[in-house]
């Protein structure tokens, strides 16, 4: 008879396992964000890779030009923007693209200065949208006091896209002198979020008109640079990490923290800002909102002699009105994320494994 | 929330589960069924088991509709998504099932055009905006279901989309529930009856349960007080002596059902004589099939399925799951071969599947969950 802790281990060792693509051919779940995407980037690109850089797996690559000491050290990012439709409510493809480069860089520790923009169009996209679309990015820019300073423009035949695809790049400027990351992470820090969680997936799966509902709701795409700032400024050194909860959600950040620190978090459910629309909307999926993707928000992990004051200073921050402690790292049991139900029980939150789909009954 | 929160409220929770404890004989162990997907996936995401005494057990039953149906049938479903101009259309949670050859996704991205919908209207809207296309539908889910996938073949009847077919894999609950009554191996004490199916069926089909094998039944909703209020009822049942059926879910569930909606499905469907189950086996008259009226919408006569048949990989024990005779973990296969990400049994599949919710939400035991949150209590 096999014991309930036999089983444990099993699944300890089970999640343990070098990750293997098994599929012969890409799907939608490898582009998900969840565990089929880590999968593919594991077995495919970093192994084909490899180097100290790239190891990390950060938002962005702390790049080392062997400049010596004191020093500011370049931080480097890229990211793809694919979102259907284009236009959403509270934003769109082009200051989606600006925003998400921007952040990548904000959390990576990196004040961000330049940026690069490719843009894959297809035949008959109209020209006042790239139009439309360009403005916007220019004034996201403009928010974010970047550059944008090249870029590429390719055109695939009609049926060949979806319209327009953009890919931006950006580099920044490493100039605090405290480590980031999840190496940082200590047991007994305080876990927080910059805002309500879900709004940008909410409003663009809304918009995308297959469902019939509608909600008072926009995207929460914003650069979150200054008050990335902010928070650093209010509590010097006692941020560990951060990181911006994009595709994947909350859930998947959480998760990588748990890991790469190896400690547990401990995930307090009724703490976690969630807007009654989003929740509303995600209850009739059956989708949980903690694996919908933001575009404007952060999880920050700070040191618990800070919490109190870096959620002051997040909530001082125009964009941090909503921001919250919603958990805590523990050291046991390492590499889970456990989460305490409003309900007053208690579960674990995985990763996702392929795109969260919608359940039918 | 309104409507949501009510049910949701850990106060609340609290008074019920010390009414459960004290309602629970000394010494005796009750095991009880929960019959859908939906309840399990609320007890593991809510952690209701926290709330019941080591001595109730809930195990989890055949009421996921992804988790029965055979792989042979996705395999078939696939093979049709592979003729020409086809488009087939399936609820989201069909997508990533495997099949003896892959799954609904693996084929789209093989080229096979395969589109997620919502519900089956959306996949006539599909027909009637691809004139050219011949467009399928993947219809599955016990009776919960049966009636939109009946409205929706009425509809293409009376409006002549004639490139619109359902591939009809609607099953019914009481077969299922009792061949597991009928299962050799049973150690049931009660059932907390499918809230969903409920609605549809009403309460009066499962008085069977009570007269003929002694077992109480509570019809039960799907939010986590619900479900608290459904177990307390079965307890108090046994403590008063009682065994009959009862509607915990009266706001939702009619005691004689849904006319009409049974009036849509009787319209359309008809029992098949046999359909094989996921790990059941053969079960007969437990399935729907669309009647010989509306064969122009029967994909199964419009197109020459392949019927398929694929026999459970032999470690898997979704069967026994499925029935209630073992745990989740204690399948020889789970978290070793069986995960999430490599699914070989489909209740690790659907998220509503017994070994998914298991996998994802519960694999701690109560006791490293308790000293872990203490410790973290004394931190903070």
């Amino acid at each position: 008879m096999t014991t309930e802790q036999q089983v444990l281990d099993r699944i300890e060792r089970a999640r343990k396992r070098a990750p293997k693509v098994r599929e012969e051919r890409v799907t939608l779940a490898h582009g998900a964000g969840g565990k089929a995407s880590q999968t593919l980037i594991d077995d495919v690109f970093v192994t084909a890779f490899r180097n100290p850089a790239l190891d990390a797996l950060g938002d962005g690559a702390v790049l080392d030009l062997g400049l010596g000491t004191g020093v500011p050290r370049l931080v480097m990012t890229t990211d793809s923007y694919v979102v259907s439709p284009v236009f959403f409510p509270g934003g769109d493809i082009g200051d989606l693209a600006v925003n998400g480069t921007v952040n990548d860089l904000a959390v990576s520790g990196a004040r961000p200065m330049h940026l690069s923009a490719a843009f894959i169009l297809e035949e008959g996209f109209p020209i006042g949208d790239l139009r439309r679309i360009a403005a916007s990015m220019a004034a996201a820019a403009a928010r974010a006091g970047v550059a944008i300073v090249t870029g590429d423009t390719k055109v695939v035949q009609r049926g060949k896209g979806d319209g327009c695809y953009i890919t931006t790049a950006g580099v920044g400027l490493l100039d605090r002198p405290e480590a980031l990351g999840v190496a940082e992470v200590r047991p007994g820090d305080a876990v927080l979020v910059s805002g309500p969680i879900g709004d940008h997936g909410v409003t663009v799966m809304l918009a995308r008109g297959d469902l019939d509902l509608a909600a008072d709701l926009e995207s929460d795409t914003a650069p979150l640079h200054s008050i990335v700032a902010a928070l650093r400024d209010a509590v010097p050194g006692a941020v560990r990490m951060m990181r911006d909860a994009t595709r994947g959600g909350v859930a998947t950040v959480l998760n990588e923290i748990a890991r790469g620190a190896g400690a547990a978090v401990i995930l307090d459910e009724a703490a976690v800002p969630v807007r009654p629309a989003v929740s509303g909307a995600c209850e009739l999926l059956g989708i949980d909102p903690l694996y919908v993707a933001c575009e404007g928000r952060f999880v920050a992990v700070v040191a618990e002699d800070g919490a109190a004051e870096a959620l002051a200073a997040l909530r001082a921050h125009p964009q941090g009105a909503d921001a919250a402690v919603v958990g805590r790292v523990a050291d046991d049991p390492p590499g889970l994320v456990l989460l305490k139900t409003a309900f007053g029980g208690t579960r674990i939150v995985d990763v996702l494994v392929g795109d969260p789909l919608p359940r039918i009954c | 929330m309104r409507f949501v929160d009510e049910y949701r409220d850990a106060d609340k929770a609290r008074a019920l589960s010390g009414q459960i404890a004290a309602l629970c004989e000394p010494g005796r162990h009750y095991k009880f069924m929960e019959v859908c997907g939906g309840h399990t996936h609320t007890i593991y995401k809510h952690g209701l088991e926290d709330h019941l005494p080591e001595t109730v057990e809930l195990v989890h039953g055949p009421g996921c509709p992804v988790c029965v149906i055979p792989m042979g049938r996705v395999d078939d479903a696939i093979a049709i998504a592979r003729e020409p101009d086809v488009i087939l259309t399936s609820f989201g949670d069909m997508l990533r099932v495997p099949g003896g050859t892959g799954s609904f996704l693996e084929a789209k991205a093989e080229g096979a055009d395969i589109r997620m919908v919502y519900s089956p209207l959306d996949a006539l809207k599909i027909a009637r905006e691809n004139p050219g296309r011949r467009v399928v539908f993947m219809a599955i889910g016990f009776e919960t279901t049966a009636p939109s996938t009946a409205v929706t073949v009425l509809r293409a009847a009376s409006e002549g989309v004639s490139n619109f077919s359902v591939f009809c894999n609607h099953v019914t609950i009481i077969p299922a529930i009792k061949a597991i009554l009928d299962s050799p191996d049973l150690r049931l004490d009660g059932f907390l009856g499918p809230g969903h199916v409920s609605t549809v069926i009403g309460c009066r089909p499962y008085e069977f349960i009570p007269s003929e094998y002694g077992k109480p039944l509570v019809c039960a909703g799907f939010e986590p007080l619900d479900l608290l209020q459904s177990v307390h009822m079965l307890l108090r049942q046994f403590a008063e002596g009682r065994c009959e059926v009862e509607n915990q879910y009266t706001r939702v569930v009619p005691w004689d059902g849904n006319a009409r909606a049974l009036e849509a499905i009787a319209r359309t469907m008809e029992l098949r004589p046999h359909f094989e189950w996921r790990g059941l086996g053969f079960i007969s008259h437990s399935a729907l099939a669309l009647r010989e009226e509306f064969a122009a919408h029967d994909a199964e006569k419009v197109f020459d399925v392949p019927g398929v048949r694929v026999a459970d990989p032999k470690a898997c024990q979704c069967g026994e799951v499925l029935k209630g005779v073992i745990k989740p973990w204690e399948c020889k296969v789970f978290g070793t071969a069986c995960t999430p990400e490599t699914p070989i049994g489909t209740c690790m599949v659907s998220s509503e599947g017994a070994c998914a919710a298991y996998y994802n939400y519960g694999r701690f035991s109560r006791a490293a969950l308790a000293e872990s949150t203490m410790r973290e209590g004394t931190r903070a």
